[in-house]
């Protein structure tokens, strides 16, 4: 939803403390990224071949979506469809209450986010718990993450000092980073060894073996899994890959391109629930597979969307996104993915301006691991919004009337030259404020035209 | 010495009613790199506002007319990364519907090169006798950079011109916040990444701001000046072609 997205954008303009540190965040992880592909040998070839795994899986999504279901069923798994995001929280919080549980450790997954599921946990009146640090962080402001790999990256390091003192029973004494983190440390670490119920998200489902992995730089994950009797796993259908082989290709690119690391800290592959012979792990494992729009997606034309792995290269990159931060797209996931998800997830109606506010620079094309055509697919969304007559009439008109002056070649040749003139009129070579250019000069000077139109000067000099 | 290569030239909308000096310095340009040069009369815009605003039917008639006046010559060559961008990525994915026009499309799109790209690549030129002595910064437009693949092409010419101290630019690759309707559409955010484009060309310590296209350039220029910059801004066609004493964007002929 981006009803007021220019609203968001202009506050957010303003803040400065957003940009600071946004680009501390970002700045970072590019020239962390740069540096890492640089040397990674072949890294296009390595691109192309995780482009082909994912639009290979996605053709076959029935297939592989069987496999994995029947492998996970015989590790011990048990195995649920969810076709809606309403859905999918329904059978969450089914299992939450079958197994008693007044509280849940949850893992930071993005799917959580798209479904809802911390809203529908609090209606339920079960307790949350985040294990990652920076969904702790903004379930203390009641906040909503602003990136997919940093969902706190919008809040400084003084704020989040600020944010501890205040929430925490036993803040941090000094202020230096690892203190704060031992004050989250003492703060979460009860609750999650507590926890009834355990809810992570899934980097990959592997098809071969009915696996879930999951990459995080924290441990958060396994210890929100590991210990509670219950285990629940949310996963986006696109999810899966055919086997471990493919898995790890895909792990490469994905650290890589998200913090320049070669791996996460963690990368932890789970096959069904506890077995009699080990020492610890969850009784209960449960994979939720979520559909949420995913199968409509890949019907109407947005099939390479679904190859997205979630780094947030794209983001980290994005001119836009830079300058205004991820809360302003007003979506669960923000940049350049978030202006194509966005409309698919809630409508194009509701979010128009996303597709819109992108200066179709191609960067966020060329930095991702997977090689989804992002400005293809906003131009697409940018042509269902005219269609279906969600654009403003007044850019309507001038654009219709633009193309129909174009298709008149001396029409066209004589507007110039009328155009030329009046702009003239304003005087001077630069031009400060010109009516019906407000959006250029408010912000800028206008190099006034110099004269004549070209067209016209060659008519001259071939006289 | 072969044959001259006969070529259209493609002046862009931007070129025609706001620099037409962009379109001379082509030509010779182009007149010294061994080829005859036309400029057909029936040429208007390559249509990138209406495809880039969604407007597909629009797009698509316009790129019909563009294919129509320009597809009877053996080049076209362009002054602007985006406009040819448009007419070699663009024109084929929007008509690949369309049996008729598609292999049309096709063939001009084959055959069409942003001036730079074509100076180099396709004439092998360099400058000769050209003599600029400056300090110059070159930033490089989203859409050649992307689309076309422009990066070494203007360095290479740009480094046969005598005196010009080519310095490097800080996010010579980032967006200059342009982007056509976007800059329009979304002033404010626009303004915020060209305000930080401005900075980086005045950190570059150079005096004068090169590029190869216009609407990027007057972007970059109107935010120099608004800023009250001393840099100055020229397509890098001008300075290729020995135009580069001449006026830069927003300064009296």
């Amino acid at each position: 939803m981006s009803a007021g997205f220019k609203a968001r954008a202009a506050e957010a303009l303003v803040d400065p403390l957003l940009k600071i540190a946004v680009e501390r965040t970002a700045g970072t992880a590019e020239a962390k990224r740069a540096a890492s592909v640089a040397a990674f040998d072949a890294f296009g070839a390595a691109r192309t071949r995780a482009a082909a795994i994912k639009d290979h899986v996605i053709a076959h999504l029935g297939h592989y979506l069987e496999q994995f279901e029947t492998n996970a069923i015989a590790a011990g798994a048990q195995v649920h469809w969810a076709e809606t995001a309403d859905e999918a929280c329904r059978i969450v919080i089914d299992i939450c209450r079958k197994a008693g549980a007044k509280s849940v450790a949850r893992s930071k997954s993005m799917l959580g986010e798209e479904i809802g599921l911390p809203h529908a946990l609090a209606e339920a009146g079960i307790e949350r718990i985040e294990t990652d640090l920076a969904e702790h962080i903004i379930q203390l402001a009641g906040e909503r993450p602003s990136h997919i790999v940093w969902p706190a990256m919008h809040k400084t390091r003084e704020q989040v000092s600020a944010l501890f003192r205040e929430r925490h029973a036993e803040p941090h004494a000094e202020e230096t980073i690892a203190a704060m983190a031992e004050s989250a440390r003492r703060h979460l670490r009860a609750g999650m060894l507590a926890a009834d119920v355990g809810i992570s998200g899934a980097n990959f489902l592997l098809a071969d073996s009915g696996s879930v992995c999951t990459v995080t730089n924290e441990g958060n994950a396994e210890l929100s899994i590991v210990p509670p009797r219950v285990h629940i796993v949310t996963a986006g259908i696109e999810k899966l890959v055919p086997s471990m082989d493919h898995a790890v290709h895909l792990l490469r690119l994905l650290a890589r391109s998200a913090t320049g690391a070669a791996l996460t800290q963690y990368t932890t592959f789970y096959t069904g629930p506890k077995r009699a012979e080990d020492l610890d792990g969850p009784e209960e494992m449960h994979i939720v597979l979520v559909d949420n729009g995913r199968t409509k997606m890949r019907a109407e034309g947005l099939a390479e969307m679904l190859r997205c792995i979630r780094c947030g290269a794209c983001m980290n990159h994005c001119v836009v996104f830079r300058q205004i931060g991820g809360h302003a797209y007003g979506g669960t996931y923000p940049g350049p993915i978030g202006a194509v998800l966005t409309p698919a997830l809630d409508g194009i109606a509701a979010s128009r301006d996303l597709p819109q506010a992108c200066t179709m620079n191609g960067k966020c094309q060329e930095v991702c691991p997977v090689n989804i055509p992002l400005p293809t697919l906003l131009r697409g969304w940018r042509e269902k919004s005219w269609r279906e007559g969600l654009e403003p009439a007044s850019t309507r008109s001038a654009v219709r009337l633009w193309a129909w002056v174009a298709r008149r070649p001396w029409l066209y040749r004589l507007s110039a030259r009328v155009a030329v003139r009046g702009m003239r009129l304003f005087g001077g070579s630069w031009i400060a404020a010109l009516p019906l250019a407000g959006g250029w000069t408010q912000h800028r000077d206008l190099p006034a035209p110099q004269g004549k139109t070209f067209m016209e000067q060659m008519r001259e000099r071939q006289r | 010495m072969s044959e001259r290569r006969q070529v259209a030239l493609f002046v862009t909308c931007l070129v025609d009613t706001m620099r037409p000096r962009v379109g001379f310095a082509a030509i010779d340009a182009l007149e010294a790199a061994g080829c005859d040069v036309a400029v057909p009369r029936a040429q208007t815009c390559c249509g990138q506002p209406a495809l880039n605003s969604g407007d597909r039917r629009d797009a698509e008639a316009l790129a019909r007319a563009t294919i129509e006046a320009l597809e009877g010559y053996p080049f076209v060559v362009v002054p602007s990364g985006s406009c040819a961008g448009t007419i070699r990525v663009h024109y084929p994915e929007i008509l690949a519907h369309d049996p008729i026009w598609s292999p049309r499309a096709a063939a001009l799109a084959a055959r069409t090169w942003e001036i730079l790209a074509f100076l180099d690549q396709v004439c092998g030129w360099r400058p000769e006798g050209v003599t600029l002595p400056v300090s110059a910064t070159y930033h490089d437009s989203c859409a050649g950079l992307r689309e076309l693949g422009i990066k070494a092409q203007p360095r290479r010419l740009l480094g046969a011109i005598e005196g010009l101290r080519l310095t490097p630019l800080g996010g010579e690759e980032t967006c200059c916040g342009f982007g056509g309707t976007f800059c329009v559409k979304y002033p404010a955010i626009s303004n915020a990444i060209t305000d930080e484009k401005a900075a980086a060309i005045e950190a570059s310590g150079a005096e004068l701001l090169l590029a190869g296209d216009l609407g990027c350039l007057m972007n970059m220029a109107g935010k120099l000046h608004r800023r009250g910059s001393a840099v100055r801004a020229m397509h890098t066609v001008e300075v290729l072609a020995g135009m580069g004493d001449g006026p830069a964007i927003g300064e009296e002929a």
